[in-house]
């Protein structure tokens, strides 16, 4: 613990989440009123560089989840409502501060980056069959786009978007693939709940 | 003629738009992308048909279908068997509907399977998919336009210590894969002490009596085991009753016992 203590200031915060994990009892609960509560998540999710899980939030801040939601939702709507060029969401499980897609263009230019590739045809297609129909296989994949996908697959598997989840027990045991939390992210969904029902899709065949 | 053909086949490439990507440089594989499977290329040939997904006309589609097979053949693509597969599906298909049906067939309530039945089932399903994969590429379109922060110095401090069990696995695993290289040189000098190879040539010398300088050094493996050789022969003539004879100028040298 005192090596702990002597170690760079800059952890401090980290060291407290991961404390709040091992001690079995949570913290005191304390109730802030909902003013202070919103800026406290504010705080949070802000300082963290991936999105903050509802339940970490609590924890950390010793409150019951319900009133978090509330509280980051209104902070949600807050920020939409000042039309600036952040906005707080919720996504792939967690909340998250970025910025406004309105101002792509001048972040980009600011960052000096360009949009990363584009995935094919191929590789959308393969994603789409995985994101509904996981875990698959490779041959399950193979009767609904018609066509080998084990290029696509490689591709998905190289950008993180899809991972493998075991095997099947048929015969070969074919690898299950299955979607990421990276998927989640770069394709802003909260979880595969947010997916449209497939079913809805059927209406534009014609 | 050439040309001819090819007018045959003009797919109207700028409205058929490919429903996804435009990345591709080369218009060739930017055309034929556009299919990415044969149920695309299906897909298509009906779209361009006008013909109702649910009464597909086989006899029609199969033939523009095999058409585009030998187009893309003449275009010198490798035809994927995936295309070739769906060819003789088709193939078959329109021969069962030119047959008379099989009365075995013939469900209980007098229905007769249509051989199409189940191509269409395939073709809906692959659509709805295509669907959701546009549905996705507008979602990741959309993502790409908003950002998080920018990562700061902390985030970097936490990244390191997140990645340091595997790090350290690896980083110590190649220590040690230097350490034992080190380690087998240190054995090998070991092996060509002065004291070795001293008693190496007494050996020699008590067995055989003569013994060419020349043989001698040309067993030395390395550098190092002919610089030793050299000092050994050196220092067995001063300490030992050995002698150097040779017999003819630039001949070879012969170590002997006096």
């Amino acid at each position: 613990m005192n090596e702990e203590e002597i170690m760079d200031i800059d952890n401090d915060e980290i060291e407290v989440i991961e404390e709040l994990d091992v001690i079995d009892a949570p913290p005191e609960r304390v109730s802030r009123p909902i003013v202070e509560l919103m800026a406290a998540c504010e705080a949070l999710i802000f300082t963290a560089d991936e999105p903050v899980p509802n339940k970490i939030l609590a924890e950390v801040l010793g409150e019951e989840q319900e009133s978090v939601r509330a509280a980051v939702e209104q902070l949600v709507s807050e920020y939409g409502e000042r039309d600036g060029g952040l906005q707080i969401r919720e996504v792939a499980g967690g909340w998250q501060l970025c910025s406004r897609p309105t101002f792509h263009e001048e972040v980009r230019r600011f960052l000096r980056t360009r949009p990363s590739a584009k995935l094919s045809i191929a590789a959308l297609e393969t994603l789409a069959v995985i994101a509904y129909k996981q875990p698959v296989t490779v041959p399950e994949i193979l009767e609904i786009r018609g066509v080998q996908s084990a290029s696509a697959i490689k591709t998905l598997l190289d950008k993180r978007l899809i991972v493998a989840k075991g095997r099947k027990e048929t015969v070969g045991k074919p690898m299950m693939y299955g979607t990421s939390k990276d998927f989640l992210l770069q394709f802003g969904l909260k979880d595969l709940d947010e997916l449209p029902n497939i079913e809805d899709f059927e209406d534009l065949v014609q | 003629m050439e040309e001819q053909q090819y007018d045959q086949f003009t797919f109207d490439f700028n409205n058929e738009q490919p429903e996804i990507v435009r990345d591709s440089q080369d218009a060739l594989q930017l055309k034929i992308g556009e299919f990415a499977g044969p149920l695309d290329l299906l897909l298509f040939l009906i779209r361009q048909e006008q013909a109702n997904i649910f009464d597909i006309p086989v006899a029609k589609i199969t033939d523009e279908y095999l058409k585009y097979i030998k187009l893309m053949k003449k275009l010198d693509i490798t035809v994927a068997s995936d295309f070739l597969v769906m060819a003789a599906q088709l193939i078959e298909i329109k021969s069962r509907m030119l047959l008379p049906q099989d009365p075995k067939e013939v469900t209980e309530e007098g229905e007769v399977e249509d051989p199409r039945e189940a191509l269409v089932r395939q073709l809906l399903e692959h659509q709805k998919f295509k669907n959701a994969a546009e549905m996705l590429y507008e979602r990741v379109t959309v993502e790409r336009a908003v950002f998080p922060r920018g990562r700061i110095e902390s985030d970097d401090i936490n990244a390191e210590i997140n990645a340091t069990v595997f790090d350290l696995i690896n980083v110590f695993q190649k220590i040690l894969a230097r350490q034992k290289e080190q380690i087998e040189f240190e054995i090998e000098r070991e092996e060509i002490s002065m004291a070795d190879m001293m008693k190496e040539l007494k050996r020699r010398l008590a067995d055989f009596k003569e013994l060419s300088v020349t043989t001698f050094f040309e067993e030395m493996r390395s550098r190092r085991e002919l610089v030793t050789a050299f000092i050994a022969v050196l220092e067995i003539v001063r300490t030992e009753s050995i002698r150097l004879i040779q017999s003819a100028t630039f001949g070879d040298i012969v170590l002997k016992k006096s």
